[in-house]
């Protein structure tokens, strides 16, 4: 690290306001060169503001921005770029059917010449893949590497248009612990190199180990500063949330019961690489088991044909001894309590009001509906509004649902809320069906949620196993299944681990079984 | 310049819109009129009387939006669950040559059962005609992603070749003297007048009832809902439990039913056998009505009776100031585009840079 560390870059006093609400309210950060700034927020903080705002996306009302002692001019992505700053978000932006040369040089040649470089681009690239230790194929097609391997190409994107200041994402959120390891180590050699980086993450113990200095935002504000020596987890959590938080408690299952649904030998179709291959699973009342995995590796597969929403091509599926029904109404009357992964793509429509997502999964049956016409048309059943928007409010009530009330379209809840909602729909049964969900299955149920959000939403799947059901849990946050599991199993490409007991994994372990090793004598559980 | 979405659209602002948007069309309208050497003022005047300025006024407008109604609700229907069908023009004939085969004369071989059966066998038969012609196009985009949009529209192509064929053939009134017109429907089927020496005719009732109906059933029946939600959002409306295909199929039966039913009205209402120009594109008028009437089938009502008038004002006015009645085109067109910007506006600010 240099020894008189020059500030690369300086935001000072930026504001933007959307209507009524502040998103960034005159924040003043530094970042110096040779540095990993960590930046922590919780979701509607106004990190994604304030970094749309460096990138030209957003135009703030008040405040400059300079970058290497020179303004950077406002609403311009390409002054950005064109001054040296790189963004790798954590949703990757590759073509996958051309090679990592080309995704490389995408966009930065002009349109007219005749020729493309290559071979000097080629000698480029592998010159700063070397310096920065981030060894590349540059013509193998992006589409064939793991997501590990799609980092560093998008890495090496930003640092081949001559980046010096380097802003991550969630880099982590995708990646193996080892994966994350190498990660750490890359980052290491750059900023060991002179470049600077902002490390936007919501995961306190990464944070910790790689940042020198830690900036936290809070409801639009920055409302600490400090060096990463020297602070907690705990300190950092208060400073995100504002008072002291309580991580959930892990309480052992107490009473487990019989398999309420069991797969033999499943396997499905379709979605790309996102299938099952020959999976077995029992989940027993009273427990929850936990899938750990890298996306893409068959969990949505697995969420879907317990959701109903995918068929399985081989194998049964038994659910409290009879066969799965493969329609999601038919699912939710059987007891089938479903959390999907992606809360406003598929959990709500987010166009209609509250009251009617909050009874959509159940709007088919005589609770909500009842027959027209001596039912001579299939689905012509008249809603019976009061009873709908009285179950609504119940939900609202005992889930803790803010927002615009009933007829507010479920669209303008905040993801908290939203997830409360859908968790409430799926846990809490009409009056005249009075009966507990048997089986939960909840996909990704705290992605992207705030740290009081996600202790909730936890809270309420370990009080439904202990009040009896079976809970599947799959989510990519390793601490999660950790926290939650009592039971681990992990998915690769498509197959499952046999499921062990939390306690009989360790990290590593796991990050091996989510890189496709299997552990050295698995029979340990 | 950007667009930034409003933290929440207040009702003044959807209030203002429909209002600006009526300024907006009147304005650019208005420099047409002058273009064509007319007095604005007594232009608009007469456009405006001509429409609505009398009892007389009144019926041809009303006469003029019964179909408009029909084929408005049919894009409503369809367009809420997000099948876009361009189609209704074809349906519409299919409906009128159904309504023709099953209550036609024929030269006095037609059926000779009593009006009670053949009056509703007529309507069923062209609405089955409308319902089947987009079932295809539906179950096509379902099953294989055939885009909808080209096909319906292809469809109305086929639907208008085959209606010549038939005129000149199999159906063609020989009585005619040779023009291109269909055999006409026995006089018992022709629906009443509702107001003596008018054109009205009960279609009218038929035609705001059918409204009712869809308003009811898309606000208060399980069916609307998935309608809502398959075309809100068919992911999230498949995991919630909507059955997909049903619903696309009924929605495509019932969006092609009101097109066929307008074609059949306009037979047993006004014209009473089929030409090839009895429709002139009421089918896609229909689509600009619905837009209009932001996907509200009693806002149809209201979109399609302005509509109509402004079609009718249109062509007293022509006749006085020597201004074409294509103004009323231009007219329609520009009120669409006002009212779609003029709803995006409540939805986004603008923001110059």
């Amino acid at each position: 690290m240099s020894n008189a560390p020059q500030t690369v870059l300086r935001l000072a006093g930026i504001t933007k306001r959307f209507g009524p609400l502040v998103a960034n309210d005159a924040i003043t950060l530094e970042l110096a060169a040779g540095e990993v700034l960590a930046l922590l927020g919780e979701n509607g903080a106004g990190k994604s503001t304030l970094m749309s705002i460096l990138f030209g996306h957003y135009v703030a009302d008040e405040g400059a921005i300079e970058v290497f002692g020179r303004p950077l001019s406002p609403g311009d992505p390409r002054a950005a770029l064109a001054a040296g700053i790189g963004m790798v978000h954590q949703h990757f932006t590759l073509a996958d059917n051309l090679s990592v040369l080309d995704n490389v040089l995408l966009g930065t040649e002009p349109f007219w010449r005749p020729s493309s470089r290559r071979s000097a681009a080629r000698t480029r690239l592998l010159e700063v893949s070397q310096r920065f230790g981030l060894p590349v194929m540059p013509d193998a097609a992006v589409g064939s590497l793991s997501v590990g391997e799609r980092q560093r190409v998008e890495i090496l994107k930003a640092l081949y248009r001559g980046a010096r200041i380097l802003i991550l994402d969630e880099p982590t959120a995708v990646l193996t612990p080892q994966e994350s390891e190498a990660l750490f180590a890359t980052l290491g050699q750059m900023v060991a190199q002179g470049l600077s980086i902002i490390f936007i993450s919501h995961k306190l113990p990464e944070v910790l180990r790689v940042s020198q200095r830690v900036a936290v935002l809070r409801g639009g504000k920055l409302v600490a500063q400090a060096a990463t020596i020297g602070t907690t987890q705990a300190q950092l959590a208060q400073w995100m949330v504002g008072h002291a938080v309580e991580g959930t408690v892990r309480r052992p299952a107490t009473r487990v019961g019989d398999a309420v649904c069991v797969l033999e030998r499943v396997s499905t179709e379709g979605g790309g690489h996102d299938r099952l291959r020959d999976v077995s699973l029992r989940l027993r009342a009273g427990e929850i088991t936990a899938i750990a995995g890298v996306s893409g590796n068959g969990q949505v597969a697995l969420a879907e044909l317990l959701c109903g929403t995918r068929r399985a091509t081989g194998g049964t599926v038994e659910l409290m001894g009879r066969p799965l029904p493969p329609q999601p109404a038919r699912l939710v009357a059987r007891g089938v309590a479903r959390i999907p992964e992606d809360r406003h793509a598929v959990g709500v429509v987010g166009d209609l009001p509250v009251w009617e997502n909050a009874v959509s999964e159940r709007l088919r049956g005589p609770a909500f509906s009842r027959p027209l016409l001596f039912g001579i048309l299939p689905g012509l059943r008249w809603v019976r509004q009061r009873a709908a928007r009285r179950h609504a409010q119940r939900i609202e009530k005992a889930y803790d649902v803010r927002g615009g009330g009933l007829d507010a379209p479920a669209r303008s809840l905040s993801g908290g809320n939203m997830q409360k909602l859908i968790l409430g729909r799926a846990l809490m049964a009409p009056d005249t069906e009075a009966r507990a969900p048997r089986l939960i299955v909840a996909h990704q149920p705290t992605w992207g949620l705030d740290i009081g959000a996600v202790a909730y939403v936890q809270q309420q799947l370990v009080a439904a196993r202990d009040a009896g059901a079976a809970v599947l849990v799959v989510s990519d946050d390793l601490d999660e299944v950790l926290a939650l599991g009592d039971r681990v199993a992990v998915m690769h490409g498509g197959q499952l681990t046999e499921p062990r007991a939390a306690q009989a994994w360790t990290r590593e372990s796991i990050g091996l079984a989510m890189a496709g090793t299997h552990p050295a004598g698995a029979g340990s559980a | 310049m950007r667009l930034e979405r409003r933290p929440r659209t207040s009702r003044a602002a959807l209030a203002v819109a429909p209002v600006g948007a009526v300024l907006f069309t009147m304005a650019v309208s208005a420099l047409l009129v002058l273009w064509a050497g007319a007095p604005v003022g007594r232009t608009y005047a007469l456009l405006l009387s001509g429409g609505f300025g009398s009892v007389f006024a009144w019926s041809e407008t009303l006469t003029r939006a019964i179909p408009l109604i029909l084929t408005g609700l049919s894009a409503t229907v369809a367009f809420k669950a997000r099948l876009f069908n361009i189609g209704a023009e074809g349906q519409l004939y299919a409906g009128a040559l159904a309504a023709i085969a099953v209550g036609g004369m024929h030269g006095g071989t037609g059926f000779e059962w009593p009006v009670w059966l053949l009056f509703p066998l007529m309507m069923l038969a062209a609405a089955l005609a409308g319902a089947l012609l987009l079932l295809g196009p539906a179950l096509m985009k379902n099953k294989l992603g055939v885009d909808e949009v080209v096909t319906t529209l292809l469809f109305n192509f086929i639907v208008l070749l085959g209606v010549g064929a038939l005129l000149d053939g199999a159906m063609k009134d020989p009585t005619a003297m040779g023009w291109p017109q269909s055999v006409a429907l026995q006089s018992e089927l022709e629906l009443s007048k509702l107001i003596p020496q008018t054109r009205v005719h009960t279609g009218l009732l038929w035609a705001v009832s059918l409204a009712v109906i869809v308003w009811a059933v898309f606000r208060h029946t399980v069916l609307g809902f998935d309608i809502r939600a398959l075309g809100a959002n068919p992911r999230a409306a498949a995991f919630a439990g909507v059955p997909v295909t049903r619903t696309v199929v009924l929605t495509a039966l019932l969006s092609g039913a009101l097109a066929g039913l307008a074609g059949a009205i306009e037979v047993a209402g006004r014209t009473s056998y089929v030409t090839l120009d009895m429709s002139p594109g009421y089918g896609y008028s229909g689509i600009v009505i619905a837009m209009l009437a932001g996907l509200h089938p009693l806002g149809v009502l209201a979109a399609a009776i302005f509509v109509a008038g402004v079609l009718v004002g249109a062509d007293t006015m022509s006749r006085a100031v020597g201004v074409p009645t294509y103004i009323a085109d231009v007219i329609v067109a520009t009120s669409l585009i006002a009212v779609l910007v003029a709803t995006l506006l409540t939805q986004y600010r603008v923001r110059w840079k």
